[in-house]
């Protein structure tokens, strides 16, 4: 092992020791960080799962709702919490707002997505059998596009968590504190928190996809993770 | 590139200083020594990011489409890079490659790795199996139905990879200002650091990441267009 390998077992090591050390003070940083994207995502959900839902049952303005994705792919996220702090200033609200719309691309997507892209045969079906259009949302189509709607609130909020640590920049707390003060929590203090960040937002995407297998019919389980048309936005 | 000492309100016309919502003559003052090679910058890391990921991804989805072996393995590294914050992931490979470009480059490359690598094999594999036999048919040995045919099928869905690459590349490049004063992170970076934070830098840099990613992916679908003439959408 060469003096550098060792020089970085040991800075891991520290930071090992950091989180051992801390265990109180770092919950209650994640929980910080968990309340913001939590509030965020429910933020995109209220204003996009409608809209999208909608829109898909209606099979209109897919350039709408596909283009949303796109533009919210080329905002960094750096540049919306940035902007959203000038116009809404430091804190809790221009952070959650600005998580909200990095949220809102793969909702609005991937729901328009799910409904419309229900098979036509089976709405048709449920035409037939003399169903309103409300009832075919309900029955048929919501049932049917759970896979893809639910992909893409999954995407939305690890990105959100995972977001959530630059928010940190402006006034959005969380574990995102400790890893832009390295003044204060030095190297080892950074580390520790990078690995909480890390397994915040793996713990997230495991529930989810758990929770996603539990909602989904069983008759569509074998699709539940496939292809989604909006890829995670890498954040 | 000035570092966060001097606050910018005491200087400048008093736009800058009353801090107004734009300030044309700032963005002016300040092309040449922070917008214009902030921005250079920032197309460097991304050419970089993307230029290595596409060779990376290129020759293991060549690879993986003849051996069917990589895919799982390369499943797990994509569903475990996806998760990793890129800001985590940044901070982590410190220790082992500093505060260098070095450190942002490689976690860049795994990004776009991640997002081509997918992309190419199932282009790869678009060609449908009826052509590939006339192809057979017609004596076409396995490097020629490459060359010729599935490669040429290919395009569509190397170039709908790349546009979510560039793209996602230059969101995450603005996150190597943590690290480095380098890319148009670093000037909002900067401006979040003032006592109040600078408006006219944060709305003229914001706007040139989004300007380049949006010109970036209008470039790769007028890419296709040439490539791909027989396939527009």
């Amino acid at each position: 092992m060469t003096l550098a390998d060792a020089a970085n077992l040991h800075t891991f090591v520290d930071a090992g020791r950091f989180v051992g050390d801390h265990p109180g003070f770092l919950a209650t940083k994640a929980l910080e960080q968990l309340e913001l994207s939590g509030a965020a995502l429910a933020l995109a959900l209220v204003v996009a799962l409608p809209v999208g839902v909608v829109l898909g049952h209606l099979h209109r303005g897919s350039s709408v709702a596909i283009g949303t994705s796109i533009v919210g792919r080329a905002l960094p996220s750096l540049v919306l919490i940035a902007a959203f702090l000038t116009i809404l200033g430091i804190g809790f609200v221009n952070n959650m707002v600005a998580l909200a719309v990095l949220a809102t691309g793969p909702i609005l997507t991937n729901s328009f997505e799910g409904v419309a892209g229900v098979d036509r045969d089976a709405v048709e079906a449920a035409r037939g059998m003399g169903m309103t259009g409300r009832q075919i949302l309900r029955r048929v189509e919501l049932p049917l596009s759970i896979p893809l709607v639910f992909t893409g609130i999954r995407v939305a909020a690890v990105t959100v968590v995972a977001t959530a640590p630059i928010a940190a920049i402006a006034g959005g707390g969380g574990l995102g504190d400790i890893i832009v003060n390295q003044a204060s929590y030095r190297l080892a203090g950074v580390l520790g928190a990078s690995l909480c960040v890390m397994a915040l937002s793996a713990a997230v995407f495991v529930c989810l996809l758990g929770l996603q297998i539990a909602v989904t019919p069983r008759g569509l389980r074998r699709t539940t993770l496939g292809d989604d048309p909006a890829r995670k936005e890498l954040t | 590139m000035s570092g966060p000492v001097i606050p910018k309100f005491g200087e400048g016309s008093s736009c800058v200083r009353g801090d107004h919502t734009f300030c044309p003559g700032w963005v002016r003052d300040h092309w040449n020594d922070t917008l214009g090679p902030a921005l250079v910058q920032h197309i460097e890391l991304t050419a970089i990011a993307v230029g290595i990921g596409f060779v990376l991804a290129f020759v293991l989805a060549l690879v993986a489409h003849r051996l069917r072996v990589l895919e799982q393995p390369f499943g797990i590294f994509s569903a475990l890079l996806y998760t990793i914050p890129s800001l985590a992931l940044f901070q982590l490979l410190v220790p082992f490659t500093g505060l260098t470009v070095t450190t942002v480059e490689i976690a860049l490359v795994s990004y776009t790795l991640v997002i081509l690598f997918p992309n190419i094999v199932a282009g790869l594999r678009s060609a449908p199996p009826d052509v590939l036999e006339a192809a057979r048919g017609m004596g076409l040995t396995q490097r020629q139905l490459l060359t010729r045919v599935e490669l040429p099928m290919a395009v569509p869905a190397i170039i709908g990879g790349l546009r979510i690459a560039v793209v996602s590349t230059i969101s995450i490049a603005t996150i190597a200002a943590f690290l480095l004063p380098q890319g148009l992170g670093y000037p909002i970076f900067v401006a979040l650091k003032e006592p109040t934070p600078f408006k006219t830098e944060i709305y003229s840099a914001g706007a040139l990441a989004v300007g380049l990613a949006i010109t970036c992916d209008l470039a790769l679908v007028a890419l296709r267009r040439v490539l791909v003439p027989w396939n527009r959408v």
